[in-house]
């Protein structure tokens, strides 16, 4: 039960991370009907911005200009890079998406890997190949909660993570541009006529996704503080599929399928040998899509049928 | 070839004189082409050493160049000069003076039934490919790998192009197809510690190597079944997930297999597949592709693609169209893979990753979507890039993807799409035309 618990504490951790991207990969495909390719590389970019600011902040502070907490360095980290990288998500839609808005689907996807790639290589060309590792800006305190070791960044990973899915889950219900969103989602040809831009639309959804991508590599940083520019593939494809299985454009499926994800990679490691971890984990997910072709929250395709 | 190019002030009288010293070419036929090729790659094997050594270059430049140029720019002119001397001007002459002589040759062969003309075709490429090829090693596995890529774009492009769903589990296509006529191969004629001792002569093994690949082949057909039962039970985007989901599969599979020494890789592969193999296979991929697409089923699958409900109301049956494309995808990406294997002598499952997948998919659409043209095009684009510009290193992985940006932004279906492969029409002879000069 210990040993449960224990697991239980760690997917909780590692799922949300998957839940964070996926809700990137979620919200571009239900906008757009496009797979963003570049997300996963968003995450890592994300990441060593946030490394970026938060060595500069560090700087700021030490050098005696203004007093600053470690835990007020860390969400300064947080804002300032999901606002950075929201710009990233903005010039990748420009460069790779909006181009390629008539043309097919697929094309656009191939622009979005193709990005992936060039951050990926950009970032080696510009920092080289030695592992960064990011500042510890919060003691680890462990509390040992009869048995099952929890430490306080574990806590604060899952409830910050937590926090930003429901943070967009009310931007998409309450206000004027999530309603434009989920309108959107509904009818991509026809809400542009009613006088929503499409162009705005797009490159917010961009935006918020890689937001929540910086947030996600950041807390990556906290808990695991060594990034290296390969980082976002394995992350990236798996969130995908983690979104996809949520079901389209659904924030909520989005977040419970990256949690899941989580869950299983990390169960199925207590139970078999670690090496497993992917073949499981992957057969499982296959199963779930056999079953439910349109993920959890995801309507049918036929009722919806878009070519 | 382009040094005729008017500039200048007297742009109209050079292009109109670049237009008549380009106007006999259009009366080539494939087979000018061939010649003048073989002209030229002869002309390399004779005279290349002494005169790369005369323009300074150490040996002679393997790729064209590139990769000297890149690395010691001093030499750029002495490479182009090479480059001319050797391939641009003896090609152009030589095809522009037998002309009339190929003509004559191609309509004579082109009486003949068309495999007998396509064959002969087919030998003098391969003529030029090996005196070409036999000048150093490397070239001689960059084309295999460029011929295995081949392979390899054509049938992923009869999946996403002909077909128009997105699938993501070539790699893994690729991987089953290389491990199982690896495991074939290493354990029926090779004494490995492997799988014990050799239990056929290695004598039979050239004759049994196609039976290997070929249920390499059926292997990766079965695999793909996994991939097309449940995906394509609806139309839209989940062809793509289950295939990535596959993908990630098979590499965890076969890094869990102790029998074939998980992730430390499978090698001691035979060296079977050398070039006039690895040609012959491709050659027959391309063929089977070609005729496939060309087929009614391939016409029934463009109908599928266009309009899935409409097709299905022309009583095509969209289930087994699919499903049949789907599998014959999969074979020659097994082909390929065991090829691949058979070429490097040794794979891993880091091979076919998502990385593999990357490089398919660029080769795919750079070279055009719905087309055999294009995916030869692309293939062998993508691959000698990749291969030119290898002394750049990592900035290679940032000019290739952003020259297939800028293809996708100005043609979004590839360069070369929706384009029939006419055998006929591309081998037929192209006399001077009546009443003219």
């Amino acid at each position: 039960m210990v040993i449960f618990l224990q697991n239980l504490v760690n997917a909780l951790q590692w799922g949300s991370f998957y839940a964070l991207i996926a809700l990137g990969y979620s919200m571009v495909y239900s906008i757009l009907m496009l797979f963003n390719f570049a997300h996963g590389d968003i995450f890592m970019v994300g990441s060593y911005i946030g490394f970026g600011v938060s060595m500069g902040l560090i700087a700021l502070a030490s050098s005696g200009v203004v007093a600053l907490p470690n835990w007020l360095i860390l969400v300064l980290t947080i804002l300032f890079s999901m606002f950075l990288t929201s710009f990233v998500g903005m010039i990748v839609e420009r460069v790779g998406y909006r181009p390629l808005r008539d043309a097919p689907r697929a094309s656009a996807a191939i622009t979005g890997l193709m990005i992936g790639i060039i951050l990926e290589t950009g970032n080696l060309a510009l920092l080289g190949a030695r592992r960064v590792s990011f500042p510890s800006l919060i003691e680890t305190t462990t509390y040992n909660v009869s048995g099952v070791f929890v430490t306080n960044k574990k806590i604060m990973i899952v409830l910050v993570s937590l926090l930003l899915a429901l943070a967009l889950h009310q931007f998409v219900r309450r206000t004027k541009w999530g309603m434009a969103m989920r309108a959107m989602a509904f009818d991509f040809a026809v809400v542009p006529l009613m006088g929503v831009p499409l162009n705005t639309m797009a490159a917010l959804t961009f935006a918020l996704g890689s937001a929540l991508a910086a947030a996600a590599g950041i807390l990556f940083g906290v808990a695991y503080p060594v990034l290296d520019p390969y980082m976002g593939i394995v992350f990236g494809w798996k969130a995908f599929v983690a979104a996809i299985l949520g079901g389209r454009g659904s924030v909520m499926g989005a977040t419970l399928a990256g949690f899941l994800l989580g869950f299983t990679e990390i169960f199925v490691a207590m139970i078999f040998p670690s090496t497993l971890r992917d073949l499981i984990a992957y057969s499982i997910i296959l199963l779930i899509l056999a079953i439910r072709p349109h993920g959890f929250f995801g309507e049918p395709y036929s009722a919806r049928l878009r070519l | 070839m382009g040094g005729e190019r008017g500039n200048g002030a007297n742009s109209e009288r050079g292009r109109s004189r670049f237009r008549n010293l380009w106007k006999p070419y259009s009366r080539v036929p494939l087979l000018g082409w061939f010649f003048g090729a073989l002209v030229a790659v002869t002309l390399e094997r004779l005279a290349g050493t002494p005169l790369a050594q005369f323009l300074g270059l150490q040996k002679i430049p393997v790729l064209f160049g590139f990769s000297v140029m890149l690395k010691n720019p001093v030499l750029i002119p002495n490479v182009i000069l090479y480059t001319l001397i050797i391939y641009g001007v003896p090609t152009a002459v030589a095809t522009r003076l037998c002309i009339p002589l190929a003509n004559g040759i191609a309509a004579s062969l082109f009486r003949f039934p068309m495999a007998v003309t396509a064959a002969a075709h087919l030998a003098l490429l391969y003529a030029i490919l090996h005196v070409w090829a036999e000048i150093s090693d490397y070239r001689v596995l960059v084309l295999r790998l460029t011929l295995i890529a081949v392979m390899l774009t054509l049938s992923l492009n009869v999946i996403n192009g002909y077909m128009g769903e997105f699938s993501c589990s070539h790699p893994g296509f690729m991987a089953l197809g290389a491990y199982c006529a690896s495991v074939l191969t290493i354990g029926l004629f090779v004494n490995a510690q492997l799988l014990g001792t050799a239990s056929l002569p290695a004598a039979l093994g050239p004759f049994l190597f196609p039976v290997a690949l070929i249920l390499g082949g059926l292997v990766a057909s079965f695999g793909a079944l996994f991939v097309a039962i449940p995906s394509f039970r609806t139309r839209g985007d989940y062809l793509a997930i289950i295939s990535l989901a596959f993908l990630f599969i098979v590499k965890s599979l076969i890094e869990n297999l102790e029998f074939v020494r998980g992730p430390r890789g499978l090698s001691g592969q035979p060296d079977w597949a050398d070039l006039p193999t690895v040609f012959l296979w491709t050659v027959l991929c391309v063929w089977s592709i070609n005729n496939f697409v060309r087929s009614t089923i391939g016409k029934a699958l463009n109908a599928v693609r266009d309009n899935e409900m409409a097709a299905d109301a022309m009583t095509v049956d969209t289930r087994r169209t699919k499903m049949v494309a789907f599998l014959f995808g999969a074979f020659w990406a097994g082909v390929a893979g065991g090829l691949f294997a058979h070429v490097m002598r040794y794979v891993n499952p880091g091979n076919f990753g998502i990385q593999n997948l990357a490089e398919v998919l660029a080769m795919v659409y750079f070279g055009g979507l719905n087309s055999v043209y294009g995916s030869i095009v692309g293939a062998v684009s993508i691959s000698l890039l990749g291969e030119a510009l290898r002394p750049l290193e990592i900035f290679k992985w940032i000019i290739i993807p952003l020259l297939l940006i800028l293809v996708m932004i100005f043609r979004p279906t590839g360069l070369i799409a929706f384009r029939d492969l006419d055998v006929a029409n591309l081998l037929k002879p192209k006399p001077k035309p009546d009443g003219e000069g």
